[in-house]
């Protein structure tokens, strides 16, 4: 039973940092419709300027770099790439993000080589022990400040006027740009934003207990496709909920793998794909995602 | 979908934009009124006779390579075929249907590794399991397994669309690596398994020497020309799927989805076909990589590789066959044209010496690539040899 607990409580904060990554994902498709495959290289980007700078200027200070590093990438995307496309098929668009994705992934797997980066990280490998179940500081507090986060954004949709503005778009961009929103500016804030969660996350996923940031850090952040997906692309919420079932699923399957050896070993990385396809066989639009009317 | 020639560069949400594209509009379908017919004959004729002697004039070049050129230029060569088989098929599915795939390496790896299985003898002990058939029959197998894999994954593919295929495909490549490390027995784990050699009609396509006209026949020069057959096979059948009625009906799923169906395409079974064909190509092309390499790894079949086979398509021109050849050509023989010549390149350093190597600078060339064809050259590779001839409404016709 314990262990249940510890992988469930587990679970749930690495579930938190995989929304966190699926929110940024889903904010971008909301304001461009735009599935962002370039969205692992810009998490692995804001992790590698944060993991190189904190020798330097300390850890705190690395992490604003990188955050605002990955935010400017964002930015720099939507605006030398994304912008000059607009109005093309999104198909077509999600293939040049990939594009986007190929060059920056390699150049980061260039740089980052054979090498492992810890992110020196103030919790260390420090364990909080309640009542015989023990949970890494780390977890905690990946735990606490995705949900801090992620209910920072929820009220900034609801409350402030960006959030409206996106919404709006989301909903209707040529009713939005009629009614004077700017298309761009919504859209260069959505990229920049989703670079922003992106790098909070790398940094989460490359704590305690995994060794530090590396080439194949990149690959852990493809497991938050599968949960804005199974949530439903064009909805927050959606995210939420899917990163939170595949970071349960994640964890509770490596954690029986020995009762799992029969599925091979590795299973927990696989198990939230096939989440994600049992999910997409009953809602082909995702758990919260809009199904799709069409009137001809 | 937008028409490709479409001069849409405002955003067609402003108001200014609606205008624009109004205009835009009238633009596209006002030119090619007046001689539209004679125009329509011509690029019935045109295309065709310029590429039969294209054809003509190439052949015997290819024909006659192995006779010339070293071996590594007949193993890049061989790849850049299978390459271009699986190529066509993905550029059926994402290009002529609009149907997103990223888990095209998974089905490679089923052809690849269905043919070890089913042609390998089994013999001795720790070797992975082989069923002993011959290997002619290995071959068409795996391709059917290969379309069989698609087929098992129809109820996703023949109702999810977008971006959501694009994901539920990504899932196949994990569990498609997950199974080839895993099944010892069948796949022989990290290290992969040995290949057993083609063999048709008596004649083995291994390493054994067999002497034409003075020169010495190897594996990549006999397979050579099975790589050829293949490749031009595959690529009539896919134009001529293309050119029917199916291919209209895919084109018609990809542009209207709704209003295809309206009109009686039945749109889920025919997205399930186009990928279960699409599946049976990449099969072939599979079996193809694997009788060249002579060794399956199952580190080659992951993601990077889906990533490239849709490098390909979107570079040459996606939904075209001719597109698929050329773009695979070019993401295949760039690395290896690189590595060949990193000595005399600048900014290219040999793989291992900590400077930029091949492989990564190709990658950067193709992803560039990717990025500046959809915007500057909507059509692709093909699109660009199309504009020097005085034809080229067929080919735009096709985005």
């Amino acid at each position: 039973m314990t262990t249940f607990v510890e992988l469930l409580l587990n679970g749930l904060s690495i579930g938190a940092v995989y929304a966190l990554i699926a929110l940024g994902f889903v904010i971008v498709f909301r304001a461009t419709e735009v599935v962002n495959f370039a969205h692992a290289s810009l998490l692995l980007a804001g992790g590698y300027v944060t993991a190189v700078l904190r020798d330097d200027i300390g850890f705190l200070a690395a992490l604003v770099v990188g955050v605002a590093g990955a935010a400017l990438l964002g930015a720099l995307i939507e605006f030398l790439v994304i912008r000059r496309y607009r109005g093309r098929d999104h198909s077509v668009l999600a293939i040049v993000t990939i594009g986007v994705d190929i060059v920056l992934l390699a150049e980061l797997t260039r740089r980052i080589g054979s090498n492992v980066y810890p992110m020196g990280d103030p919790w260390g490998d420090g364990v909080l022990t309640l009542g015989g179940v023990s949970v890494p500081h780390t977890r905690v507090a990946a735990f606490v400040t995705a949900g801090l986060i992620i209910a920072a954004f929820l009220l900034a949709f609801r409350l402030t006027s960006w959030g409206v503005a996106t919404r709006a778009v989301a909903e209707h961009p040529e009713t939005a740009a009629l009614m004077g929103i700017r298309l761009g500016r919504v859209s260069l804030s959505a990229w920049a934003v989703a670079g922003g969660l992106a790098t909070v996350a790398a940094l989460f996923l490359t704590v305690f207990p995994t060794p530090g940031l590396e080439r194949g850090t990149s690959l852990a952040a493809l497991k938050a496709f599968p949960a804005a997906i199974l949530g439903g692309l064009d909805s927050t919420t959606g995210a939420l909920v899917g990163g939170l079932v595949i970071g349960v699923t994640q964890s509770l399957a490596t954690g029986y793998q020995s009762d799992l050896t029969f599925l091979g070993r590795g299973i927990g990385d696989l198990a939230p794909y096939l989440v994600m396809l049992l999910v997409l066989l009953v809602r082909p639009a995702g758990l919260f995602g809009t199904r799709e009317l069409a009137r001809v | 979908m937008s028409e490709p020639t479409t001069p849409l560069t405002a955003s067609g949400a402003t108001a200014s934009g609606a205008a624009a594209s109004g205009a835009a509009a009238s633009e596209i379908t006002a030119p090619p009124a007046g001689p539209r017919p004679a125009g329509r004959r011509a690029t019935r004729v045109g295309p065709s006779r310029r590429r039969a002697a294209y054809a003509a004039a190439g052949s015997p070049v290819l024909l006659a390579l192995p006779f010339y050129v070293d071996r590594f230029w007949l193993q890049a060569g061989l790849l850049a075929m299978a390459a271009a088989i699986g190529a066509i098929g993905l550029t059926l599915l994402t290009g002529a249907t609009g149907q997103l795939s990223l888990g095209h390496a998974f089905f490679l790896a089923v052809g690849a590794y269905g043919y070890c299985v089913l042609a390998g003898d089994g013999e001795g002990a720790g070797e992975p399991v082989g069923l002993g058939l011959p290997s002619w029959a290995a071959v068409v197998l795996a391709v059917l397994l290969a379309g069989v894999a698609g087929g098992v994954f129809s109820p996703i593919a023949g109702r999810l669309r977008g971006a959501y295929l694009g994901i539920a495909t990504l899932a196949l490549i994990f569990i498609g690596q997950h199974v080839l490390f895993n099944a010892h027995d069948l796949t022989g784990g990290y290290n992969g398994r040995a290949v057993p050699p083609l063999s048709l009609f008596g004649l083995t396509f291994d390493d054994s020497e067999t002497v034409v006209a003075a020169v010495p026949f190897q594996a990549m020069e006999k397979l050579w020309y099975v790589g050829l057959l293949l490749l031009a096979g595959c690529a009539l059948f896919a134009r001529g799927v293309l050119r029917g009625r199916p291919g209209r009906a895919m084109n018609a799923i990809r542009d209207h989805r709704i209003a295809a169906g309206v009109m009686g395409v039945p749109v889920a079974r025919h997205r399930a076909a186009v990928f279960v064909l699409s599946s049976m190509y990449a099969g072939l092309a599979g079996v193809l990589l694997a009788l060249v390499f002579q060794q399956t790894v199952p580190e080659y079949f992951g993601f990077i590789l889906s990533l490239e086979y849709l490098a390909m398509i979107v570079i040459g021109g996606l939904g075209s066959v001719t597109g698929a050849v050329v773009g695979a050509a070019f993401v295949t023989l760039l690395p290896q044209i690189l590595t060949r010549y990193s000595e005399v390149l600048p900014l290219v350093s040999a793989p291992g010496t900590g400077g930029v190597s091949p492989g990564e600078v190709s990658r950067y060339l193709y992803g560039a690539a990717i990025v500046a064809v959809v915007l500057f050259l909507p059509g692709g590779l093909v699109r660009l040899a199309a504009r020097r001839g005085p034809i080229e409404k067929d080919e735009a016709e096709r985005p």
